[in-house]
């Protein structure tokens, strides 16, 4: 019986605590920077699209949520000609992040992206295609790569050694 | 004996009462809420106020099905009696002063009849529901409330001893001195104790529970039916508190403010009180509260009966 008295007054002194409710829309939850929301394709430094349409990302997505089609530009440049993302397929998984190689495609903490009409959830380039460059603010991908594109020969990419003269027969 | 405006006394009370039952469903819900470290409802009007009404437009407007398989005018009945057993007690409670429908000089036992046959819309609910489910949550609810009922009215007994009348303004005046709380402490615990197992509340609510786990008694109601039952047991908490104030702690009593005042402050007060019980109380089990009820409960009151009497006899006779 002691206990029971005991108990009903831990529960009343309750009543002198903060709540804990977070009360949305005038409040939101914290979410930090590597929460796996919405998706967006990020630009580089230099403000030219990461993505190079290599596939990776619709290849690694479980649910099969991701479209695109490869092009170049007149400098041989790669980006893809449409890239779409159905939302209501997508798990959030962040498999698509993990397998880029560009740094194009990431996830962000935002999460509030509801619809009435099913066919608004499906987000085309231009919905997904953002002016800055993301989470990862450094990286230009054709800097590091070793190919013959953006003002710069082969050999003279960052960390990259000149290519060896296999018909020289100087060391 | 009946007050000088009975028609009007009538509708106030009326209203009055389910008004309450409808705010006490909003109060529950942010008290609850209140000791749980969360908002309730807060949302739908000014703090929340006008929950209870989006609750019970939706209730309105539920497909108002009776089962093809039930027995039909008995389903329909069951919500109707518990309506009627908790509104016609108030008829019987002093509220202030000359505010009271109907004086009657056996109030008391007015009381006790009119709970006795709230049992039957329990039981009816669940026979008529022809559901095995329902059925057994009519059965464990009808045995929880016969057994309560025993000791409710014995510890009501101690009260009548001391005021020597059924009447309830009897009994509120004859506590001008000292309110039967004090004398009476162990009824006023045994009275409590009843009045929340009669009402169905937690830690009493096995027949709710059930619905919660398997289904109970109102299993196969929906919407305005099951909102009777719904309001029902509010009114019936407020009834109890009310019962409380009346019997134990002087009624409309006390000094400075005016009698009904008095009579709201304390009855609040137990409803607020009901409401901690079912924020804090685990549910027991069923032969565990019927252990209780019958071996512990009812050896008390009729020790706390023998001993009022006793002394009433010995030394105020």
């Amino acid at each position: 019986m002691l206990s029971i008295i005991r108990t009903l007054w831990d529960v009343f002194l309750h009543a002198f605590r903060r709540r804990v409710t977070i009360q949305y829309p005038e409040q939101k939850a914290y979410l930090s920077a590597r929460y796996r929301g919405r998706i967006i394709l990020s630009r580089d430094p230099e403000g030219g699209e990461r993505c190079v349409a290599c596939y990776l990302c619709a290849v690694a997505c479980p649910v099969d949520c991701i479209a695109l089609q490869a092009t170049e530009d007149n400098t041989g440049r790669r980006y893809p000609e449409f890239f779409r993302i159905n939302f209501s397929r997508c798990i959030f998984c962040g498999y698509c992040e993990e397998a880029c190689p560009t740094y194009a495609i990431q996830l962000t903490p935002d999460t509030e992206m509801g619809e009435y009409n099913r066919q608004n959830m499906v987000y085309e380039k231009e919905h997904l295609l953002i002016s800055g460059p993301g989470k990862y603010p450094n990286y230009n991908f054709w800097r590091v790569a070793g190919v013959n594109i953006g003002g710069k020969d082969k050999g003279e990419a960052e960390r990259e050694a000149p290519p060896t003269d296999l018909r020289s027969l100087m060391p | 004996m009946i007050s000088p405006y009975p028609a009007t006394t009538l509708i106030v009370v009326l209203i009055g009462a389910l008004t309450l039952a409808g705010g006490l469903v909003w109060g529950e819900r942010r008290l609850l809420a209140l000791w749980q470290d969360r908002y309730g409802p807060n949302r739908v009007g000014p703090f929340g106020l006008m929950q209870t009404l989006a609750d019970m437009i939706k209730l309105f407007f539920k497909e108002d099905w009776i089962p093809p398989f039930a027995d039909k005018w008995v389903f329909i009945l069951a919500p109707a009696i518990v309506m009627f057993t908790v509104l016609m007690s108030f008829v019987v409670v002093p509220f202030a002063p000359g505010m009271i429908i109907s004086d009657l000089n056996i109030a008391v036992l007015f009381f006790l009849a009119m709970s006795s046959l709230g049992v039957y819309s329990i039981v009816l609910a669940g026979w008529a529901s022809d559901n095995k489910y329902a059925l057994l949550g009519g059965m464990r609810a009808a045995a929880q409330m016969l057994s309560y009922e025993v000791f409710m009215g014995l510890s009501l007994m101690g009260t009548v001893l001391l005021a020597g009348s059924f009447d309830l303004v009897d009994i509120v005046n004859a506590q001008r001195h000292l309110w039967f709380v004090v004398p009476q402490f162990l009824g006023f615990v045994l009275f409590m104790i009843a009045g929340i197992a009669e009402t169905r509340r937690l830690p009493f609510d096995l027949p709710e529970s059930e619905s919660e786990i398997v289904a109970g008694f109102h299993s196969e109601y929906s919407g305005m039916k099951f909102g009777m039952f719904f309001v029902g047991e509010y009114i019936g908490i407020l009834l109890i508190s009310s019962m409380i104030t009346v019997l134990f702690f002087g009624g409309w009593q006390g000094p400075l403010l005016p009698g009904i005042v008095w009579y709201f402050i304390k009855t609040f007060f137990f409803l607020g009180f009901f409401i901690l019980l079912r924020a804090s109380l685990p549910r027991p089990r069923f032969d565990q509260l019927m252990d209780w009820g019958w071996k512990l409960m009812l050896p008390l009151a009729l020790a706390n009966l023998l001993v009022t009497g006793a002394v009433k006899l010995a030394f105020f006779s």
